[in-house]
């Protein structure tokens, strides 16, 4: 009894979104068993490489992990959430095939310059995004709306309306796999964003201040936390999150398509914060409920793919599942539940839930 | 008598509230671009038939902008009203070319779309107010729903053949004096089509009840603040499940209005047009923040943004690309505008 309450107590809004991922693995091993089989596959180039409907799950939600984690810093920070990553994207990739296309040949460096123009791009459209956010005090989704709704224009005005044709093995080496390693590198740039988002909170106090902006920016300003800089900076990193992922979207398809490049991808990663358990109304957060959001949302797109529904029809399964999972997340229900395994209320848990509307 | 006198006169002495002001910047703006587009581009836009148009065409984006207004003036957002207008239009579509008939079957044409809206009303209204799930997240899966459900009733263009609604999509409402005289002589009448009238009428309805009804007044405190609202005895989630219910109920309307601008289904219809007009909502001063807002700004907001998009195709830069930067730009440019104009206010009554 209470090894179980330490471990709920532990996990906390890990929770649903843990048994939402354990219940599609459920009902995919019932379903299929094969859907699970991971195989030794040879690539276009020779090389050995393992392919699998897991796999191929944790590779595709690549992208959506990355800018999820950085949605999930904005989130917290501002109390509302970007949609513009997807239009940023685009341009951030525009950015990046058109330096690469400068510079000629594609090569080690190019890539490395390109990445680095492409990030510094972002970086000014989210401070751009994050100015108005922070010092015109403006809701974050009214604020993005402008490149929401331009972005990809701006991204069309930059490369023209063709889709250029990137053939490197360098790139596929970014977005595919590397010669000699079997896993997809997609996988390995999460692993290393998430790692050095661990790393800075772990070294500093960003964590923590963003959380005491997102719950109550007077009270952190009087602490002496100048809440500017630490919306600004949330949408700093949400910029490199999306250069990163927008790199990847080109170097996965070996082209670039300023109308489909990271589309619609605002709408998944907003959800993805949501699965995770976090609050959209800003506050405490914890990114690897919103990376477990992402393949959660994967692995549903995977696992309806795998049962032959087309894929135009897949949003609707798609949204009978997540109102699934977030009514069981929502407060009401979570009081509910608590309320029937345990009889006697020890008070707290149900209020800490709720978040004041102010 | 001089007890009105006063109060009229204090009344006048008052300055205007901050969603008042902000809807006056937008009809001054949309004034301004109107008159200069008449000065510098004329031609079609010194008829009076250039307004018509423009309200023609942006029926169902008024309707659904109302929506989206009295969902913002409570605090809340509803991005599913694009997928709802698709889910519309595509279902009439269907149950037009199946059914053959008279006036019958038009009238469960219209049962059937206010049915569809009212059904995705009432469930993302209860999924907000009794559950408390965050509105964006609950209407981004009713956008989901609505445009997967779309696809699955075809994902191929349905034309409607059905001969009796065809007239009445062609029936125009002539206004004679409002006309111009042609080239060859002849006088062309100006035309308004239904669905702007609907439109119009919704305006002037959703004006009227969020002025003078106490479920309109109560959406304005319950997007003021939440908690006050509570402290004050009114039901503060009966109000927001019935906002939703009504918004859904609008785009509904919206989809049906559509249908009769446009006879035709589908997959990639309204795209996108939930996020036009939370842009016209917020151009004509509603906030998103809640509480503030005016349906009136909101008819206006959706006529600038309109009128950009004529003046761009009608000018040298004739792309779909400048015309969603300049939409943009505008959008920007709005939203600056009232952060400054709203905070200076502030400052201003602080100072007092």
């Amino acid at each position: 009894m209470l090894n179980r309450k330490k471990l709920t107590a532990r996990l906390g809004q890990l929770l649903i979104p843990l048994i939402a991922l354990a219940l599609l693995l459920l009902f995919n091993l019932l379903r299929d068993p094969g859907f699970f089989a991971i195989k030794v596959a040879e690539n276009s180039m020779g090389g050995k490489v393992l392919t699998g409907n897991l796999i191929s799950i944790i590779d595709s939600a690549s992208e959506l992990a990355i800018i999820a984690m950085g949605m999930t810093l904005v989130t917290a920070a501002c109390g509302g959430q970007d949609i513009s990553v997807g239009a940023v994207g685009a341009i951030s990739g525009a950015v990046f095939v058109k330096v690469l296309q400068g510079m000629g040949a594609i090569t080690g460096p190019s890539v490395l310059l390109g990445l680095v123009a492409c990030c510094l791009a972002t970086i000014c459209f989210k401070l751009f995004n994050g100015t108005l956010v922070a010092v015109f005090r403006i809701q974050p989704m009214i604020a993005t709306l402008i490149l929401y709704s331009c972005g990809r224009s701006i991204a069309y005005w930059i490369n023209g309306d063709a889709t250029p044709q990137l053939n490197s093995p360098i790139l596929s080496a970014i977005g595919m796999t590397i010669p000699g390693i079997p896993v997809p590198t997609p996988i390995f740039a999460v692993l290393l964003v998430g790692l050095l988002l661990a790393l800075v909170f772990r070294f500093t106090n960003i964590s923590l201040y963003t959380q005491s902006v997102g719950i109550n920016q007077g009270a952190a300003r009087l602490n002496g936390i100048n809440p500017t800089f630490i919306k600004l900076l949330s949408f700093v990193l949400l910029g490199v999150c999306v250069s990163v992922a927008s790199v990847i979207g080109i170097s996965r398809l070996g082209q670039l398509n300023h109308k489909t490049l990271l589309v619609d991808i605002e709408m998944d990663a907003i959800l993805a914060v949501a699965i995770g358990g976090n609050n959209l109304g800003g506050g405490k957060f914890k990114i690897s409920g919103s990376i477990l959001g992402a393949y959660i949302i994967q692995m549903l797109t995977t696992t309806l793919y795998a049962m032959n529904v087309s894929p135009v029809n897949v949003k609707a399964y798609k949204a009978i599942v997540i109102i699934i999972i977030v009514v069981a997340g929502s407060p009401v229900v979570k009081e509910k539940l608590a309320g029937l395994f345990r009889k006697k209320r020890s008070g707290g848990f149900p209020a800490a839930a709720k978040k004041g509307v102010g | 008598m001089t007890g009105a006198n006063n109060a009229s006169r204090t009344r006048r002495r008052e300055p205007l509230t901050d969603a008042q002001l902000l809807t006056t910047i937008s009809i001054c703006i949309f004034v301004v671009m109107y008159a200069a587009a008449m000065v510098f581009l004329g031609g079609g836009f010194l008829k009076v038939q250039q307004i018509f148009d423009l309200l023609n065409d942006n029926a169902a984006l008024i309707i659904i902008s109302c929506s989206l207004t009295i969902v913002m003036i409570g605090g809340g957002i509803n991005i599913s009203v694009g997928g709802v207008i698709g889910f519309t239009v595509m279902s009439c579509a269907l149950f037009l070319n199946a059914h053959e008939g008279g006036p019958m079957t038009i009238v469960l044409t219209v049962l059937l779309a206010l049915g569809i809206g009212l059904a995705f009303g009432v469930l993302e209204g209860f999924l907000v107010s009794y559950l408390e799930i965050q509105p964006f997240i609950v209407t981004l899966a009713g956008m989901f729903l609505s445009r997967g459900l779309t696809t699955m009733l075809s994902v191929n263009p349905v034309k409607v053949t059905h001969e009796g609604f065809l007239a009445l999509v062609k029936a125009k409402i002539k206004i004679p004096w409002l006309g111009y005289i042609a080239q060859n002589g002849n006088l062309i009448p100006a035309k308004l089509e239904i669905g702007a009238v609907v439109a119009l009428c919704v305006v002037l309805l959703v004006y009227l009840m969020l002025r003078h009804l106490r479920f309109g007044r109560n959406i304005y405190a319950l997007g003021g603040n939440r908690q006050s609202a509570l402290m004050l005895g009114i039901n503060v989630k009966s109000t927001c499940f019935w906002s939703y219910v009504l918004s859904g109920l609008l785009s509904g309307l919206a989809g049906l209005v559509f249908i009769m601008h446009k006879p035709a289904g589908n997959a990639s219809v309204a795209m996108r047009s939930e996020m036009d007009a939370i842009a016209a909502s917020i151009i004509g001063g509603t906030l998103l923040t809640g509480g503030v807002g005016n349906v009136v700004g909101t008819l206006f907001g959706v006529m600038i943004l309109a009128t950009i998009q004529k003046i761009i195709a009608l000018s040298p830069l004739n792309a779909s690309w400048w015309q969603e930067m300049a939409s943009g730009a505008m959008l920007g440019f709005f939203i600056i505008l009232q952060s400054v104009v709203l905070s200076n206010r502030s400052k201003h009554k602080k100072a007092n």
